[in-house]
């Protein structure tokens, strides 16, 4: 199937695979930046910003509210998580912070399973975006099209919190340098609970969004955050741009190895991350001495 | 030596003197008959054998899918079982029609059911296993949801020789090459499945057509597919334009079904499963494949259609093991959905189906050998009699212990149709297992020693 119209189509799936990898990479990635803190419970966030939406769904039939309630949840439920449980990890060992996150993970990902059982829920797309879309070199369903424009939009949102608010001067400061933020009278603990908040919220919004795609269940967010960590390693810890870099990267890769061989596409994909290691050990866009 | 040492040496030489001669007195009273019968049985240990069956309850150990791509499938399993060993410890009406000499519990003995999380992957169901044996001394082994976990527990099995009755299992392989001597398989398999809907789907459709095959990349997959296509190319000249072979627990199918719309296919065969099944075929639909393509489901996957909706589902003809609407032919079947139902609060799939009655037969082994002892359990197994299952006659194949059961072929009802939220199928063909059999050796089977 190596012709022109399949390889098309899959460097549409990629980006659209790319542009959702690189928005939960950007959340995993600025925590990461910020706090030192390798958040192993990210892809619960993804799965709980899906369940929460569903849930607003269920009540109201908006896609919108849905939206909007599965990732304000799981921000509220960010900011939570860091003020009980991981501003106690942060001077403590690395093995810690990855023990406590990976069993939040696990809490959160049963608890869901507890309260709605392990099957798949379906969040439908909003009516306008049922179908396909005939772009006249080929076709494609409708929702994923706009997937790339809704995540998209959230990307850059997201790039105008950083990198055009005084907020997120602060905490890109504060990725570069923590200490320094804390010396000059920033409360940098706020800014952390604000990371972390933020950095989940996008692992929600993505988790919610995908949702009309890949229907939910508890265990969404596993094959999800091995995918995430590779991205964050392509496109260099602490790196914005290089998460959205590498997210794109890493789901062409993905995309095109499939026409060929499917069974490869993840081969490809961690030998792309070795090279990138040998050449690049700090990432395409990473710099060395950052968390 | 203290004047204590002294002492306690005193009272336990005066012990065993007094020990030693309640067992001379105890011997001198003791039937001679049993001892003669004890020793003419000659069985030597093994595996849990007697340890696991010597006090008042024996143990099961079942290592069942509870999280990952398997968990719905997993739960619905352990209910079977659960209800199963429920039915032996009462003397429900439903187990002794399966296994008449079941009385409130197995050769007297309470039966309590163990189980664990595997998911679905081999190497954690055999530790669960090593442990309950361990731990536990369990007499009998259970578990899969995943060919690739059975056909380990069957090695498994077959080396601590402890029996194992599978759970789904959908390969040719788990009573094909990878038989043992210690497994037993209840549910229809790849084989079967094909030569049950191969026909079916060429009397409707007919000869010359071009298929997709989207197939789980281990044992299962790669057998039912294999089977699935020999049968309609052979028989009814199709061909295979494509086969999407993607690893277990695939989220996004975007890239295989980008392959298969590419491909010509006129038809969408899929043996993926579990949760892999519902999102290939709701990804499927997404982009436009379903409803241009017909869509064949060869082993049917318990909740799809719940899962996927009926406007997906419907016209799509599926080979099960099971399905609860032919409690209306089958009075055994009728008293299995009524009890699971009241239980557990829905209808049951096959797969707590294939474990309740998998439990049965074995509770029927074991009574009407009158032992736990292994290689006996396994002997009243091979000697083929025909016993009854919630589908009428069956037989377990001394060849390879797979038992010869009917296959049921479903085709999905339009939701205006569907007299329940239950009622997504519609029984179309209940085909004997005689016929769909392959020949004992033809998949390599060589089942091993019985000690």
């Amino acid at each position: 199937m190596i012709n022109w119209a399949n390889f098309i189509s899959q460097c549409f799936n990629g980006l659209v695979l790319g542009a959702l990898l690189a928005l939960i990479s950007s959340g995993l990635t600025i925590i990461y930046g910020t706090l030192g803190v390798l958040n192993l419970a990210h892809g619960a966030m993804f799965m709980l910003g899906g369940y929460a939406g569903w849930v607003a769904y269920t009540y109201t039939g908006s896609f919108l509210v849905a939206v909007v309630a599965g990732s304000l949840f799981v921000m509220i439920v960010g900011v939570v998580v860091e003020r009980l449980i991981i501003r106690h990890f942060y001077t403590r060992p690395h093995e810690d912070q990855l023990l406590v996150t990976f069993g939040l993970g696990i809490v959160f990902v049963e608890a869901v399973r507890f309260f709605f059982g392990s099957m798949s829920q379906t969040v439908p797309p909003p009516g306008l975006l049922v179908g396909i879309t005939n772009l006249g070199f080929m076709i494609y369903p409708t929702y994923r099209l706009a997937l790339l424009g809704i995540v998209a939009v959230a990307l850059v949102a997201l790039y105008f919190v950083l990198y055009r608010t005084r907020i997120g001067m602060i905490v890109r400061a504060g990725i570069e340098d923590s200490v320094m933020v804390d010396s000059l009278g920033i409360d940098v603990y706020r800014i952390f609970m604000l990371v972390f908040g933020i950095g989940a919220m996008a692992a929600g919004f993505a988790g919610i969004v995908n949702a009309p795609v890949v229907s939910i269940a508890p265990d969404v967010g596993e094959a999800i955050l091995v995918q995430t960590f590779v991205v964050v390693v392509i496109g260099g810890v602490g790196s914005f741009l290089g998460a959205i870099i590498g997210g794109l990267i890493a789901g062409e890769i993905i995309s095109i190895t499939s026409m060929f061989n499917p069974g490869y596409s993840y081969v490809v994909l961690f030998v792309a991350m070795t090279l990138v290691l040998v050449l690049r050990p700090h990432g395409l866009l990473g710099t060395a001495g950052r968390e | 030596m203290t004047p204590l040492d002294h002492q306690k040496t005193a009272i336990i030489s005066r012990r065993t003197v007094l020990h030693a001669g309640a067992g001379l007195l105890g011997s001198a009273v003791l039937p001679w008959s049993s001892l003669a019968a004890f020793a003419a049985e000659d069985k030597p240990a093994i595996g849990t054998w007697p340890t696991g069956s010597q006090g008042d309850t024996v143990y099961i150990g079942a290592a069942v899918p509870l999280t990952g791509t398997y968990a719905l499938q997993g739960a619905d399993e352990l209910k079977g079982w659960q209800l199963a060993v429920e039915h032996i410890n009462e003397g429900h009406a439903l187990m002794k029609a399966l296994a008449p000499k079941v009385d409130k519990g197995l050769l007297g003995k309470k039966v309590e059911l163990l189980s664990a999380d595997s998911v679905a992957k081999p190497n954690q169901a055999v530790e669960v296993e090593q442990n309950y044996i361990n731990q536990n001394k369990i007499i009998l082994m259970t578990g899969s949801t995943s060919s690739a976990v059975a056909v380990a527990l069957n090695k498994f099995a077959q080396r601590e020789k402890v029996l194992y009755v599978a759970g789904i299992s959908g390969s040719n392989d788990t009573t094909g090459k990878d038989c043992v001597r210690y497994g037993f398989r209840q549910n229809f398999f790849g084989q079967t499945a094909a030569a049950a809907i191969g026909p079916v789907l060429l009397k409707q459709f007919g000869k010359g057509k071009k298929a997709a095959f989207m197939t789980p990349d281990y044992t299962y997959g790669h057998t039912v597919t294999k089977s699935v296509n020999d049968y309609l190319t052979s028989q009814g000249g199709w061909e295979m334009v494509t086969n999407q072979v993607s690893p277990l627990g695939t989220q996004d199918f975007s890239q295989y079904l980008t392959n298969i719309a590419n491909s010509g296919a006129e038809f969408l065969i899929n043996v993926n499963w579990g949760r892999d099944a519902v999102l290939s075929t709701q990804q499927a639909k997404q982009f436009g494949l379903l409803p241009n393509m017909k869509l064949v489901i060869p082993y049917q996957i318990p909740f799809l259609a719940k899962e996927v909706g009926a406007e997906i589902t419907e016209g799509v003809f599926a080979a099960t093991d099971f399905w609860w609407t032919q409690e209306d032919q089958y009075p055994l079947a009728k008293q299995f959905v009524e009890a699971f139902q009241a239980k557990f609060g829905y209808r049951p799939e096959w797969g707590a189906e294939n474990s309740y009655v998998s439990f049965a037969h074995w509770a029927r082994m074991v009574s009407e050998a009158g032992s736990f002892y292994p290689p006996d359990v396994i002997k009243q197994y091979e000697k083929g009699e025909t016993i009854p299952s919630l589908l009428g006659d069956v037989h377990y194949r001394p060849e390879d212990h797979q038992c010869i059961r009917p296959v049921v072929i479903v085709r999905g009802k339009a939701k205006k149709d569907m007299k329940n939220d239950e009622d997504f199928w519609e029984v179309l063909e209940v085909v004997p297992g005689e016929g769909l059999m392959q020949k004992p050796d033809a998949f390599g089977c060589n089942l091993g020693d019985y000690t």
